[in-house]
């Protein structure tokens, strides 16, 4: 069938390609650049809090307004145009099919539509750093008063609201939930409909299932955000009253939809990587995957939980103290099947024949450092402590330990160990090394001296503490310091990752089919695969972890391996 | 009917694709309605005032404007059957009919849309914020998100079904008249919870 095809352009075959594996690696593609985007602001704006008043390298002077923007957008951008392109839609676009042995998505065409979707709402994201008044600067949360002009503009100038910071900020996050509904639409239905003869629900690979989970509350919780992006968008530029209570309107109901999405989107971007360490783990451990049905069933039982968390956000916004403690309870409680997650990896590696290649090296560190970001969490889902910490610094390292080790230790491991799959080469394992272990330090020196500022009472929406002598004391400021030249340091390691990634793409080091000795059905299929996958397709016989089986000459069998006990 | 290309892939749920694709997108929808709803709700609750609000539009017409869309979903269920039957020139028929349900659907909301506006009450309500009833600008401007999300809603039904009448044309694609019927009952049942909320209750 393959043949058949007559030589594509390049047009054709890497821009408006509608093969999922093209589509997860654009995805990819602009998720790594858009990080590059988010670390740049990052590194602007960490430069400025180390050294006040400096002239940055590579911008110039920082104003408060503009520093407002650089925060803003940064995380804007790790969440929304890094962590879901890269850990959803690129991990669900190449990995679903080719992992329940399909030829393609669902809906091809729809999948092409969604990450054309995606580039529009980036490069609406970027536009809205050159509009007059520049990017908006009140906090990735957006909320109103600061996001919504009407508040304070009875009658707005329509189109100078509409081509204003805001009002591009909430087009482009809309946009962007408008291709992750499709790519979500397409997850589903890819997976209940087409996977390969025998591989029923109990056999699919804990990743696809986990995918899913989130493509599930993302879909569920995205919902009134959007409604409510609408009334906000109306604030700005007709000049509405929804949340400005001065014409009956009302601030908090902007907090509540945002975090009855928002919070639910940290268990999006958390349920892929967990998969990714689940299909990375029982490899490197050569052994089955420790009670597999009990991590499904404590996934699902997290995305419940899910969304009865959301006010936890908003302990200092006023709430009443009587839902305080239901959002505390709750929160407490989603941190068990979490935990039960955690565990069982730890049990796959127990007694395993472990080996420390690189992309372990990204679960195992992904594992230690996620569990300060967890535990830290804990500290923080109790309301009396929340109180304290609120907006302090203490909150952004404890969201640093969480998402960074997610999006990017998880988008590492996930990369080392799929790439002779999606390349067909063998990447440096000694430049992968190096590359792990200078961001693992870096990473550390960044964020683990900020949970003392944050203790010490340093508020985290401040650009200048030259300003402030009681809370810019000794050695805060020396702290503050450090976390920056990590934070450069940090930066500067992910060159040799470039590094490797390209020089690998160039070189001709041909990687072996399955490199690894996996028993998933992906590494069937040759490196990289052919448009349609597989020839002839497989069928499935057995779970996706049976490895170091009793009275089996190899360590693995994969999935297509008949069964004779079990047919 | 269905088109799956991965003919050796058997699928273990036996739902055709195209139709539990727009079950998820359907799922998808009514949560932005439902939240919408929720909001609208919430403040119904926080200010009893916004009956006297209701109590200015036009009864008559949204219950006309139910009976023209539940009539309308009638007859593209009648296209669904014609097109099981592969009956072209009837299943567009009845398309044509319920495109026609969708037109006057939007006449009828143009209508009660101008007379509403020439009162004063718009998406801001200058005149009743100038008379210092700030409540009561809110409710417009939830009447005319809600059913100005809904007619865009009709709007997208309507072209969905315009399409899919010209693919079936040549008796391609016939499965799609089912899928845009569900699409169109989606339509058919927010306006069914529209009604009652902003016009009924006063």
């Amino acid at each position: 069938m393959e043949n058949l095809h007559h030589k594509k352009s390049f047009w054709s075959k890497y821009i408006f390609s509608t093969d999922h594996k093209t589509i997860g690696i654009q995805y990819m593609v602009m998720g790594m650049f858009m990080a590059g985007v988010g670390g740049y602001l990052a590194y602007v704006f960490r430069y400025n809090l180390a050294f006040p008043g400096k002239s940055i390298p590579f911008y110039g002077m920082l104003g408060a307004e503009q520093y407002n923007a650089f925060v803003t957008i940064h995380g804007m951008i790790m969440v929304f145009w890094v962590g879901m392109p890269v850990l959803l839609s690129a991990f669900g676009n190449f990995l679903i099919p080719i992992m329940i042995g399909t030829d393609d998505m669902a809906f091809p065409t729809l999948n092409a539509l969604s990450v054309q979707i995606f580039f529009l709402s980036a490069v609406i994201l970027i536009a809205s750093f050159f509009v007059p008044g520049g990017a908006f600067g009140g906090g990735w949360t957006m909320y109103p008063p600061f996001s919504a002009g009407g508040y304070l503009n009875h009658n707005p100038d329509f189109f100078k609201a509409l081509f204003s910071g805001t009002s591009l900020l909430i087009l482009a996050v809309a946009l962007e939930f408008v291709a992750m509904l499709m790519g979500g639409i397409n997850f589903l239905v890819t997976t209940v409909n087409k996977r390969a003869k025998g591989m029923t629900p109990w056999k699919i690979p804990v990743i696809i299932w986990f995918l899913n989970i989130g493509a599930v509350i993302f879909m569920f919780s995205v919902g009134p955000l959007v409604a409510g992006a609408f009334m906000l968008l109306f604030d700005n530029v007709l000049g509405t009253g929804f949340y400005d209570p001065h014409r009956g309107g009302d601030p908090m109901l902007w907090e509540h939809l945002f975090w009855f999405f928002g919070h639910p989107e940290v268990y999006v971007l958390l349920l892929p990587s967990l998969g990714v360490l689940a299909e990375i783990v029982p490899v490197f451990s050569r052994k089955p995957l420790f009670a597999y049905k009990t991590i499904i069933y404590l996934a699902l039982l997290s995305a419940f939980l899910s969304v009865l968390v959301w006010a936890h956000h908003q302990f200092v916004a006023g709430i009443d103290p009587r839902m305080a403690t239901f959002f505390s309870i709750g929160t407490i409680l989603i941190s068990i099947p979490f935990a039960g997650i955690f565990l069982s990896y730890m049990a796959t590696l127990w007694g395993g024949k472990i080996t420390m290649k690189v992309p372990m090296l990204w679960a195992i560190g992904f594992i230690g450092l996620f569990l300060i970001g967890g535990l830290t969490g804990l500290f923080l889902g109790s309301n009396t402590f929340d109180i304290y910490a609120h907006d302090t610094y203490f909150v952004v390292a404890h969201f640093h330990y969480t998402l960074f080790p997610d999006i990017f230790f998880g988008f590492f491991a996930a990369f080392y160990f799929w790439f002779p799959k999606f390349s067909g080469k063998e990447l440096n394992p000694k430049l992968g090394k190096w590359h792990f272990w200078l961001t693992f330090i870096f990473f550390n020196g960044l964020f683990f001296l900020l949970f003392f500022n944050g203790l010490a009472g340093q508020h985290r929406r401040i650009n200048d503490y030259s300003s402030f002598s009681l809370i810019s004391r000794e050695p805060y400021q020396t702290f503050e310091q450090i976390a920056t030249i990590s934070a450069i340091g940090l930066i500067l390691s992910q060159f040799i990752f470039l590094y490797n990634f390209i020089s690998t793409l160039r070189s001709n080091r041909k990687s072996v089919k399955n490199p690894w000795e996996s028993t998933t059905l992906e590494w069937l299929s040759d490196s990289p695969p052919p448009h349609g996958n597989f020839n002839p397709y497989p069928v499935v016989y057995r779970g996706a972890y049976d490895y170091s089986l009793p009275d089996v000459p190899e360590d693995f069998t994969p999935q297509n391996v008949p069964n004779p006990n079990n047919n | 009917m269905e088109t799956n290309q991965n003919h050796l892939a058997i699928p273990i749920i036996k739902i055709p694709q195209g139709r539990l694709g727009m079950w998820v997108l359907i799922a998808g929808e009514l949560v932005i309605f439902g939240g919408l709803i929720c909001c609208y709700l919430l403040f119904r609750i926080r200010y009893p005032h916004w009956g006297a609000m209701a109590a200015n539009t036009n009864t008559f017409i949204g219950a006309l404007n139910t009976v023209v869309l539940l009539l309308s979903s009638y007859t593209i269920v009648r296209a669904h059957g014609a097109a099981v039957k592969l009956d072209i020139a009837k299943a567009r028929l009845w398309m044509m009919c319920t495109l026609l349900g969708g037109v006057m659907f939007l006449v009828d909301k143009s209508i009660e849309y101008a007379h509403e506006i020439s009162e004063g009450f718009t998406f801001t309500s200058p005149k009743l914020v100038a008379a210092g009833d700030h409540v009561g600008s809110l409710f417009w401007s939830f009447y005319y998100i809600m059913t100005g999300l809904h007619g865009a809603h009709v709007l997208a039904g309507m072209t969905a079904i315009f399409i899919v009448m010209m693919q079936i044309r040549k008796g391609n694609n016939m499965h799609r008249v089912e899928l845009v019927g569900m699409y169109w009952h989606m339509v058919d049942l927010i306006w069914i919870f529209l009604f009652p909320l902003l016009y009924i209750a006063k």
